[in-house]
């Protein structure tokens, strides 16, 4: 996964907002990138079976920005963590390009997390030991043993430091987490998930813990991933606003998917 | 590479770990020390031991000795004289010596090995001579007084001895002679005590009660009849047959008034001894003869100084009666070998064991290290004790290591889920943790190996501080013959010592990472 981040804008552009029965036009002959189909989970508390999940269908096609909404509660985190395979379901199948994922062995999901599917998280996940770039680099370190790493470093290197300047965080290379605003975490954990140049970005409330400005400067910096470079985008919110800047919005209650709507 | 970087990040950034290594660094160090210690007294030991006694010992208990010894010594060389460097012959008997202290006054008696050696050969196959005092008795013995300068170039604080002494010894004990026969009717015990006594052969201290009673009041002579000369005996000027004396017969090592180690002496050279040991006889009898002290014998080791007493070896034969009527030949109670350099002491062993069976001729056939087995096993034992007592406080520091790493895990749980939701396998996880207790059980013996290094490269000046601070002696050398504290430093053993707490603490480090490593990373993501 070294191949640079390629800087190409997508052939048509965005127009308007109004409520559609399908995808727009141009994700219409998209490719599936991820399929969930029929999947359920459930918790188990003590005896007590606690389903979280029952049978949920999803579709995301290569290049969307699709949003899952739902009350607190509702599974959504859950079926996040079960679409990049922090987790396997009960029953049901996860596609990812094709590839059923769900029942693959560990250390093939850990490669497909590495170098396929990046995430962000609310509360940013950020390894507080290690300095903005380092945390950006971690993905590739990860991928690389200490010889095949030291001899890309440079390489490596520049890229995070241009992911960085992407999130407009040149200028805190050497700053630990703790030294950070949220909203600044929260970019440098969108730069750590573009450094494998992922086909899949998961997001979960990637806002939640941030107040009006930053998550709009957050909210920004994703669509711009989105429509200048083409990330496909999973997003858990429970902001409507910025459900309505997605290409569709699933909405998750009582384990089932109960609506979809379309933007474009 | 990030398990590096974590491990090195968590390692500058959790020094309650640290701490929970000083205990491996102390034992590591501690090890050090005790190890080297006790390898410098062992060896120390060896060298002393094995310079008094020859590499192997061939003794007769048979009061009468080994007969013939140059046959013995012909078939000896025969069989094993390819790895035969030297051979003596000698006789080791017990005896008891007597004589006046010249501090009080009071006579002294001893229990003794007399050793009949020969003077020519028996250098060659100890370290004998390098023991001695005086520095032409080292060259060569040869049982004669000498003028003065013992202990040259080995103690330079030695009373004045040898014909020195003598001399004005002899001229006191003719003036008290006279002033007695002046001064008719004054008791004998109002003269003061000699400053150096000379044993007289007339017996002022009633010799010649002891050995009435020594003999059960058998009327006739006392001892078995010693030739003394009847010419007229001049202690200014004659000696008896000289004796070397272990050093602690006649000394005492104490302190003087300011603290300083000082050895006090009941007798030097010089002065005139008396030595009783029984006759070949049947039964034996005691037999007793003057000998004049001309020198002393220094190996420091207490069991040896303070029992030798070494003669020339025809004159206890002489006085022994070891002598075949028939034949003139004079027998000898053991036959000592010095083996050359890298020579297998024990295959020597079993081969004259083999030639001479112990049911036919009963002698005993002994290494050095046979006759001192059970000391050399003693020290042994010692060290393989404190080397397990040792291990164990640095295993209790490992339990230190374990608890703080379950706790540093517990605290790592959100890394590991952040860990695993980037994509690190398991293993990987677990070898951050692994990682982490190696880095940590390196720089904790690495400490402890430097420390203890410095501890041993300074020990005597440290015992010193001790002492100045606590004013206690660490090391008293009136108990100890080393003035010095006796270390060796063994390469292999830091080695192993280092390897050993490394060992630990990553074994220590096992469970932990192995905890880390099963952590769900959703659970561990959520966990506040
Ligand atoms: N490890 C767990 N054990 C038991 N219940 C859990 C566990 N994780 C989540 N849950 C429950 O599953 C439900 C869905 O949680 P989650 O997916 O985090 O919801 P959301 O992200 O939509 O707020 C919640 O009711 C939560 O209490
Ligand atoms: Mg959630």
């Amino acid at each position: 996964m070294s191949s640079a981040f390629e800087l190409t804008y997508p052939e048509t552009p965005r127009q308007d907002n109004e409520t559609q029965d399908s995808l727009h036009p141009r994700l219409l002959t998209s490719p599936v990138v991820l399929q969930a189909t029929g999947v359920t989970k459930s918790y188990r508390k003590g005896k007590v079976e606690v389903p979280v999940l029952n049978g949920v269908d999803i579709e995301v096609v290569e290049g969307e920005f699709q949003a899952i909404v739902g009350a607190s509660g509702s599974g959504k985190s859950t079926l996040l963590h079960l679409l990049a395979t922090l987790d396997k379901p009960d029953s049901g199948e996860i596609f990812f390009e094709d590839n059923r994922i769900d029942n693959l062995p560990a250390a093939s999901r850990d490669i497909l997390r590495n170098r396929y599917i990046g995430m962000i998280f609310q509360f940013y996940h950020l390894l507080p030991e290690l300095t903005a770039l380092e945390n950006v680099l971690m993905p590739v370190m990860i991928n690389h043993g200490v010889v095949s790493y030291m001899m890309q470093r440079w390489k490596f290197r520049k890229r995070a430091k241009e992911l960085l300047d992407l999130v407009g965080l040149s200028h805190r290379l050497k700053h630990r987490p703790r030294e950070m605003s949220g909203g600044e975490m929260q970019r440098v954990a969108i730069a750590r998930s573009l450094m494998a140049n992922p086909r899949l970005l998961l997001a979960d409330e990637p806002t939640g813990n941030l107040d009006r400005a930053a998550g709009e400067e957050i909210m920004s910096i994703i669509n711009e991933l989105n429509s200048a470079y083409d990330v496909t985008i999973i997003m858990v919110t429970h902001d409507m606003s910025i459900a309505a800047q997605a290409d569709r919005t699933v909405r998750l209650a009582e384990g089932r998917v109960e609506s979809v709507s379309f933007q474009s | 590479m990030y398990k590096l970087l974590l491990s090195w990040r968590y390692l500058k950034s959790r020094y309650i770990a640290l701490a929970s290594i000083v205990s491996v660094t102390l034992g590591v160090a501690t090890l050090i020390v005790v190890n080297s210690v006790m390898a410098g007294f062992s060896d120390e030991m060896h060298k002393r031991l094995h310079g008094i006694l020859s590499d192997v010992v061939i003794r007769s208990h048979d009061l009468n000795g080994l007969p013939d010894p140059q046959w013995h010594m012909d078939e000896i060389q025969k069989l094993a004289g390819d790895q035969i460097e030297a051979m003596t012959a000698a006789i080791q008997i017990p005896a008891m010596i007597n004589f006046r202290d010249n501090i009080q006054g009071q006579w002294i008696t001893q229990p003794i090995t007399l050793i009949g050696i020969d003077q020519q050969t028996y250098a060659g196959v100890s370290d004998f001579s390098e023991y001695l005092l005086h520095p032409d008795n080292r060259q060569q013995l040869d049982f004669l007084l000498k003028e003065n300068d013992y202990g040259r170039g080995k103690k330079d604080r030695f009373p004045v001895s040898g014909w020195a002494r003598r001399r004005v010894s002899a001229e006191w004990q003719t003036n008290a002679a006279n002033a007695q026969t002046q001064q008719d009717g004054i008791d004998a015990a109002d003269i003061p005590a000699s400053p150096f006594p000379l044993v007289d052969d007339s017996g002022i201290e009633g010799q010649g009660e002891t050995v009435e009673g020594l003999d059960n009041g058998v009327p006739g002579v006392p001892f078995q009849s010693v030739d003394e000369p009847e010419l007229v005996f001049d202690p200014a000027t004659e000696q008896h047959t000289g004796i070397v004396l272990g050093i602690s017969i006649c000394s005492v090592r104490g302190r003087d008034a300011d603290g300083e180690v000082m050895d006090y002496y009941f007798a030097l050279p010089g002065d005139d001894v008396k030595v009783t040991f029984p006759n070949t006889g049947q039964p034996p009898k005691a037999v007793s003869d003057s000998f004049t002290i001309v020198d002393f014998y220094e190996s420091e080791m207490s069991e040896y100084d303070s029992s030798f007493a070494f003669v020339p070896l025809s004159k206890i034969q002489d006085l022994r009666g070891m002598v075949d009527i028939q034949s003139g030949v004079k027998s000898v109670s053991t036959i000592q070998l010095k083996l050359k350099e890298g020579a297998d002491l024990n295959a020597v062993r079993d081969k004259l064991q083999a030639r001479f069976p112990i049911q036919q001729f009963g002698y005993q056939i002994q290494t050095w290290r046979d006759m001192q087995g059970p000391l050399l096993a003693a020290v042994q034992l010692e060290t393989t004790i404190l080397n397990i007592l040792l291990f164990l406080i640095i295993a209790v520091a490992g339990f230190g290591i374990l608890a703080t790493f379950f706790m540093i895990v517990v605290e790592k749980t959100r890394d590991v889920g952040i860990l695993k939701s980037l994509g690190a396998p398991s293993g990987g996880v677990m070898s951050i943790f692994l990682g982490y207790g190696l880095s940590l059980g390196t720089v904790g013996s690495g400490v402890g190996l430097v420390l203890g290094l410095l501890f041993v490269d300074h020990i005597n000046t440290i015992a010193g501080w001790i002492e100045q601070v606590t004013g206690q002696e660490v090391f008293d050398p009136t108990v100890y013959y080393f003035s010095q504290i006796p270390v060796i430093v063994n390469p292999v053993t830091c080695v192993w010592v280092v390897l050993g707490a490394i060992a630990i603490a990553v074994i220590a480090s096992i469970l932990p990472a192995r905890k880390a490593a099963k952590l769900h990373p959703v659970e561990a993501l959520r966990y506040e």
